[in-house]
């Protein structure tokens, strides 16, 4: 099908589906303070414990996992062996959540690191393999939890450590998506990658400020390849910039011409009330992972929404680059869902 | 007025500990590294000990009273014993609070799980 090459590379950044590639099923399973929030009605599973019954915080994220990608199963009516590959990532080192994750379920894996834009790099990869034809039904998930972020990447909780308010909450919560061809659910449109940007933020107590400049790139550059402005979309959400993060992307999307008012918001800023001590607002893989799979999803459905962009926006450090003094390289990518058609 | 004495200056020394924080940028490793050497540091021109008995315990709960004992283990040490009374010294006095952290450290783990 010439046609298909023709339109599949849009540009060296965005890729357009020319299949009728769906979300065809998505479930989430979260922890007791998210199930506190706005969006609680929409989770398929809400825990009242952090250790999700387990022994550690490391088991209790590789449970949440496990209970997303079981529940998602469970919805589809399909079973483990039905899926070619399941594309995911945590916040671990080593990927460990999906390492252990994917063991438990034999599916075989793709295990990809994005740091929390890895909600969108799984989905617009196994939406091109599945538009590809190299698989018939691939997942796409991540996880994070509180507990084991702040440990992998702050200080543990234990050490009782201040944070400043512009420091922000890693939710704790897992994500998964069923990608297949037809069927129900939203359509995946276009995907576009992202570029890492570091505009020399040192502070990984501020992930807001240093990661807005790569979600500008990424949804400036979404727009110029697809030739759609921010009118096209019913809502743009970016992953988890929050409080700081939010309005630095407004200004900088309106100083390039391209107004995001009333349809834009921030996973962070929707998955917690203000009042829930959440700093500047939730962060994390998960963030965007459990906004997108739970409320956009049902809302796609619905018909509520007719078209999303979701900017899943990463923080590329590790405890060590800081810790000598590195600046904090940002990525965010993006998926293009549409929903009624 | 000892009282508020003890309060004003045990106060100022958490102020410059939260300014390091806040506007320094430092992690609170550095802070408390920071703070603990000013200690030793202030005691060697014999300013800590001058504050001791101006402020009682708004100078020695802090950590900067820390390094002001592991100054003076390490100098009464080495009055008896020379230099390797330098390094035998150095925890003399400290080593009640440093015993103490772990063993307390220890029974509170035993009894309390994180919360996250």
């Amino acid at each position: 099908m010439d046609s298909k090459k023709q339109t599949a590379r849009i540009s060296r950044q965005t890729w357009h589906f020319a299949e009728d590639v769906r979300v065809q099923a998505s479930a989430v399973s979260v922890g007791p303070k998210e199930g506190e929030g706005p969006l609680a009605s929409y989770f398929d599973q809400i825990h009242d414990d952090v250790y999700v019954g387990q022994q550690t915080w490391e088991d209790a994220e590789r449970k949440l996992m496990e209970n997303a990608v079981t529940i998602l199963l469970q919805k589809a009516s399909i079973a483990e062996k039905d899926v070619d590959v399941i594309l995911a990532g945590d916040l671990l080192n080593q990927n460990i959540t999906t390492n252990f994750t994917a063991e438990k379920l034999a599916i075989p894996l793709m295990g990809m690191y994005g740091a929390c834009s890895t909600s969108m790099l799984t989905l617009a990869t196994a939406a091109a393999l599945v538009n590809a034809g190299y698989a018939q039904k691939a997942i796409a998930a991540c996880s994070s939890h509180n507990a084991t972020a702040e440990r992998q990447y702050r200080y543990p909780t234990e050490y009782g450590g201040q944070k400043p308010p512009s420091a922000q909450w890693t939710v704790t919560g897992a994500g998964a998506g069923l990608v297949g061809i037809g069927g129900e659910g939203p359509r995946i449109t276009y995907a576009t990658m992202g570029k890492v940007t570091d505009m020399g933020i040192k502070d990984p107590f501020d992930m807001g400020s240093a990661m807005a400049p790569a979600a500008v790139s990424t949804i400036h550059s979404h727009f110029q390849d697809t030739g759609r402005t921010p009118e096209d979309y019913d809502l743009i959400v970016t992953g988890d910039l929050a409080a700081v993060g939010y309005p630095i992307v407004k200004e900088l999307m309106r100083a390039q011409g391209y107004a995001m008012e009333d349809m834009y918001n921030d996973c962070g800023l929707m998955i917690y009330y203000p009042e829930q001590e959440v700093f500047a607002g939730g962060s994390g893989c998960a963030s965007s992972a459990v906004v997108t799979y739970s409320y956009i999803m049902d809302q796609l459905n619905r018909g509520l929404l007719k078209r999303v962009l979701v900017c899943a926006t990463g923080a590329l450090l590790s405890p060590i680059s800081y810790q000598q003094g590195n600046s904090i390289p940002c990525i965010a990518h993006a998926v293009a869902f549409e929903g009624g058609i | 007025m000892e009282y508020v004495i003890a309060f004003a200056v045990g106060g100022l020394i958490c102020v410059i500990g939260q300014l390091l924080l806040d506007v320094g940028k430092l992690t609170p490793a550095h802070v408390m590294s920071t703070l603990v050497v000013s200690g030793v540091v202030l005691d060697f021109f014999g300013i800590y000990d001058k504050l001791i008995d101006f402020a009682g315990a708004g100078a020695t709960v802090p950590i900067t009273s820390f390094g002001h004992s592991l100054y003076h283990g390490a100098i009464s040490e080495a009055q008896t014993h020379g230099l390797i009374g330098v390094v035998t010294g150095i925890f003399e006095v400290t080593s009640a609070g440093i015993s103490a952290a772990i063993a307390f450290g220890f029974l509170a783990s035993l009894v309390f799980k994180p919360k996250g």
